[in-house]
């Protein structure tokens, strides 16, 4: 079973309790329909109360659930004839990137994700979905590539940040970066973002720069982690709550700011609740971006593009 | 008899100098190297372009003496002057923090973007200041950067830019990061315009601005000893659980490892930057 987020457990006691009631009017004669259905409303309003009222604070841990569906979950469910390549020709391969082609719809696509682990072994072997340089330079090539066979992209975001280590900085995890930033505002073919768990700061955007970029509801997108952003302001890694709050990291807000396009709901409760009702409501947003960006030249696929980021900002003279 | 009476009768007050104190004493008159802790005559150090006259260290400069040491005289032309911040995400102190830092630098944001004539080149150009909230990365920073870019590539003249920044700033969220896209876009544009684009990073260069517009010139230089890297050094020792070699992340190591073209010493600046200059300006 899904681990209990503190914030849902009321809900989930209450779910318990009606459970606790059914089976014993099951198994006696007393009956308490009654009572089992005023209870069902209750469950009703207080999903609703819950679910309907989430906090920033509440949202980051929805998209740090260990059961929080992966890039790989959603292309089995949206795709077909999925087939992942390897490697960036130059050091390594590096898992914590998946990248490869498929059909959307019968038209074949590039599709480039982060790739968490679910379970500690998984996780080790995926580096927590953090990249080394490596992994940028893998989905860059590939990327490229679906440049040279006009093939739309689509990535998924889904990671802390790219990885801090000793061996990145040594082999330019800036310069591997900074280079999928440029190289992506030059592709001459659709790209589209959609943020399904953390998007943490560089290392999401790295793979993020679309023509149209979509954030699950439950989803952040960060310049800095709530932790490390309290760390530095107010000293105090505890306030990570009111760094959330503060930085304005969750969907709903960032779409407020202008920084993304669609908020793309979550079946009640998150995605882990319902993968397939979630890979729906996602195949519905991706549908109708593709179709909207298959209509233009490749010239003005990267004008939208230019348009789109040079707006982004907020600034005043004096 | 409690334990803070213990200590009552020691001495209250010791006077030892603050940190900031050991660094501006004597002010005016006499400068103490933060590197090797030397004393020199103020007007020395500043001859010598804030660079230690005996152990060599690179002090960090302000964008307008960074600008005197490099323009031919009476060149340069300020853009976007008035450009600043405002506050999209109501953050906290940030407008005091903002006020305070425009009061205490002189500047209104934390780059100084322009044209001007280096060693007879014209050149577009933009400069940032670490004195100002670190020379982070909003939307201010990241608008006249783009600007100037643009400016560079409508007047068909090289772009260089002196880095110096702790990374994206905190206090406008997302909205900082999506600079770093934003500039980069505009650097893209610019390269495939066939001009020339020069980045030379000075102490620190990190996070998002080395990893955007600083590590995508079609040179990168390094000031010697300066800071250079994506993730800042603590957090890296936390992560992998090990003490780092004192050169990590410097311009030196960067060299090293292939990351840049060249580690330029301040003193050869201008004539180095001038002499690439010519050299592609001859080709074109």
């Amino acid at each position: 079973m899904a681990p209990i987020m503190e914030f849902e457990k009321p809900i989930v006691n209450l779910k318990e309790k009606i459970k606790e009631l059914k089976a014993f009017t099951e198994n006696s004669e007393i009956d308490l329909k009654d009572e089992i259905k005023t209870l069902e409303e209750r469950l009703a309003k207080l999903e609703e109360d819950i679910y309907g009222n989430l906090k920033p604070w509440n949202r980051v841990q929805m998209a740090r659930h260990p059961d929080r569906p992966t890039t790989l979950d959603y292309v089995e469910r949206l795709f077909e004839d999925f087939i992942e390549f390897h490697g960036d020709r130059l050091f390594s391969e590096d898992e914590a990137i998946v990248s490869g082609i498929a059909y959307y719809k019968n038209q074949p696509v590039t599709v480039i994700g982060h790739q968490r682990g679910k379970d500690t072994k998984e996780n080790i072997k995926r580096n927590f979905g953090m990249p080394h340089p490596e992994g940028y330079r893998k989905a860059l090539r590939h990327m490229k590539q679906a440049e040279k066979f006009n093939r739309p992209i689509i990535t998924f975001i889904d990671t802390k940040g790219a990885y801090p280590g000793r061996a990145a900085e040594e082999r330019g995890q800036s310069e591997a970066i900074a280079k999928n930033l440029m190289e992506m505002a030059g592709l001459t073919v659709p790209i589209v973002c959609i943020v399904i768990g953390e998007g943490g700061s560089g290392g999401a955007l790295g793979i993020g720069v679309g023509n149209h970029v979509h954030m699950l509801e439950n989803s952040t997108y960060s310049v800095i982690s709530p932790e490390g952003a309290a760390a530095i302001l107010w000293k105090d890694a505890g306030e990570a709550q009111r760094a959330a709050e503060s930085m304005q990291i969750t969907a709903p807000d960032l779409k407020k700011l202008g920084v993304i396009d669609e908020v793309i709901p979550e079946p009640k409760g998150g995605a882990h609740r319902d993968i397939d009702a979630q890979a729906v409501l996602i195949d519905q947003v991706l549908e109708k971006s593709l179709k909207e960006l298959k209509e233009l030249s490749s010239e003005d696929i990267v004008e939208e593009r230019w348009q789109k980021y040079k707006k982004i900002g907020s600034f005043q003279t004096v | 008899m409690p334990l803070k009476d213990f200590f009552g009768k020691r001495k209250k007050y010791a006077s030892i100098p603050s940190e900031k104190a050991k660094v501006d004493v004597p002010e005016g008159l006499m400068q103490k190297c933060d590197n090797c802790k030397q004393i020199y005559y103020r007007k020395e150090i500043v001859k010598s372009l804030y660079v230690c006259p005996n152990c060599g260290y690179h002090h960090p400069m302000t964008a307008w003496t960074r600008i005197e040491s490099l323009f031919d005289e009476g060149t340069f032309k300020e853009l976007d002057a008035g450009l600043t911040s405002a506050n999209p995400l109501n953050f906290p102190d940030y407008e005091e923090k903002i006020k305070k830092d425009r009061q205490k630098t002189g500047l209104n944001e934390a780059v100084v973007t322009g044209t001007g004539v280096i060693e007879d080149n014209q050149v577009a150009f933009a400069v940032m200041d670490s004195h100002f909230r670190m020379g982070s990365m909003g939307s201010a920073v990241g608008e006249k950067i783009t600007r100037a870019i643009e400016e560079a590539r409508k007047e068909s003249i090289p772009f260089i830019i002196f880095t110096a920044s702790g990374g994206a700033r905190m206090q406008e969220g997302l909205l900082s990061l999506m600079q770093m896209a934003k500039t980069s876009f505009a650097v893209k544009r610019f390269r495939d315009s066939g001009n020339l684009m020069i980045s030379v990073m000075t102490h620190p260069t990190t996070g998002g601005v080395s990893a955007s517009f600083a590590s995508i010139g079609d040179y990168n230089f390094a000031e010697p000893g300066a800071l250079i890297g994506f993730a800042g050094r603590r957090i890296i020792e936390q992560t992998i659980r090990e003490k780092l070699p004192n050169d990590f992340q410097t311009a030196e190591f960067q060299l090293e490892h292939g990351q840049i073209d060249k580690v330029i010493h301040r003193h050869d600046m201008k004539k180095t930057l001038g002499k690439i200059l010519s050299m592609h300006a001859d080709g074109r």
